[in-house]
């Protein structure tokens, strides 16, 4: 129930911030537009804590804005191996476990990596991250496990 | 100065396209045709500041979820018995 | 104040522009895919991420503000899915990614 709500609301300030318009006819159009989409999204049976994780909701910005400085010094980086010459590169393929407990947290994990530039999550099978980084020093700063830590604290 | 913005993002497109005619396998003409859509979200917006009509954020809005879901469809196709196993595959007429 | 956001909003819009031509370089100077991936990356996180949040302070504070964080927020989910999809496909497909040194291949470790 709680998931339902969420969505409803999740999808009606989406609906108004986007049309910016407060007329009968767009606001009722929108209402049953939202009224489609739970439906549908009732009968998929889609509501879980995995696709909403509400609960980790609050603790995100800590971790965004941390997240968001690894991206712009990673940017950097590899930024200097495009203008630099290409034999500065060493492509490396190393398997990460992920210690997340729940599938959530390995997905972020996951994204994070991919996110920030340099470093590209292949594969996730099981704990199994595979990655692919574009130099030897980014590989091993995931490996420090800094990332995995701070993913693993948002979900308790 | 909005000028400069859009020409960096249009050179940025142009070298994207080289990629995606040049190849050689075709995961990297996904990749650049991704990239090349990537931008076109970043040119519309940044035209629609360009010519004052700040309404043309929409369409952007929309272009990144049609971009996003064009290449993971065109990903599925390829991923599971599409041509593009070997190095190097006949060209894929694939278009924006 | 305003001069400063003004002045903030030009180098954010700059840098973006010279980190989008940089991955499009990148992309033509890397020597394999996987490499490839690493500078598309470049242009999809921080690159878009600059020149929208540039646009942004243009705008000032409003709906289009709004619209631009959406842009922002959508392009940093789906860009490393995006990311992810491909570099799962190519290995599906048996491309084998360009090792720097023999012992950097994952049987080892």
């Amino acid at each position: 129930m709680r998931h339902i709500i969420s969505l409803t609301l999740i999808l009606a300030g989406f609906w108004l911030l986007l049309s910016g318009h407060f007329v009968p006819l767009l606001l009722g159009l929108g209402a049953v537009s939202i009224l489609l989409v739970v439906a549908i999204a009732l009968r998929m049976d889609a509501f879980d804590h995995e696709n909403q994780p509400l609960h980790l909701t609050f603790r995100f910005t800590p971790y965004w804005v941390w997240l968001a400085g690894e991206i712009v010094k990673s940017n950097i980086e590899v930024v200097r191996c495009i203008w630099g010459p290409v034999s500065a590169i060493s492509p490396t393929r190393i398997h990460l476990t992920a210690t997340q407990r729940s599938d959530v947290g390995k997905v972020i994990y996951a994204n994070s990596i991919t996110l920030t530039p340099g470093t590209v999550a292949m594969r996730l099978e099981g704990d199994q991250i595979e990655v692919h980084a574009l130099t030897r020093a980014a590989a091993a700063s995931l490996q420090g496990g800094e990332m995995g830590r701070r993913v693993r604290e948002l979900e308790r | 100065m909005f000028a400069a913005a859009i020409l960096a993002v249009l050179v940025t497109m142009g070298l994207a396209l080289i990629r995606a005619f040049r190849g050689p396998t075709v995961y990297d003409r996904i990749l650049a045709v991704n990239m090349f859509g990537t931008k076109t979200v970043l040119f519309i917006a940044v035209y629609g500041f360009l010519s004052g009509r700040p309404d043309f954020l929409d369409i952007a809005l929309v272009y990144a979820l049609i971009n996003f879901i064009s290449t993971v469809a065109v990903l599925k196709f390829f991923e599971y018995g599409g041509p593009g196993r070997a190095a190097t595959t006949p060209d894929e007429g694939e278009g924006d | 104040m305003a001069m400063i956001v003004d002045a903030l909003s030009w180098v954010f819009l700059l840098t973006g522009g010279f980190l989008g031509v940089s991955g499009g370089i990148g992309i033509l100077r890397f020597p394999d895919f996987f490499t490839r991936l690493h500078a598309a990356g470049v242009t999809d996180t921080l690159c878009a991420a600059l020149i929208l949040l540039g646009l942004m302070m243009q705008a000032g504070w409003g709906l289009v503000a709004v619209k631009l964080a959406f842009i922002i927020l959508f392009l940093s989910f789906t860009g490393p899915v995006a990311a992810h999809a491909l570099a799962r496909a190519a290995l599906h497909g048996g491309l084998m990614p360009l090792l720097h040194r023999a012992e950097d291949d994952p049987s080892k470790s």
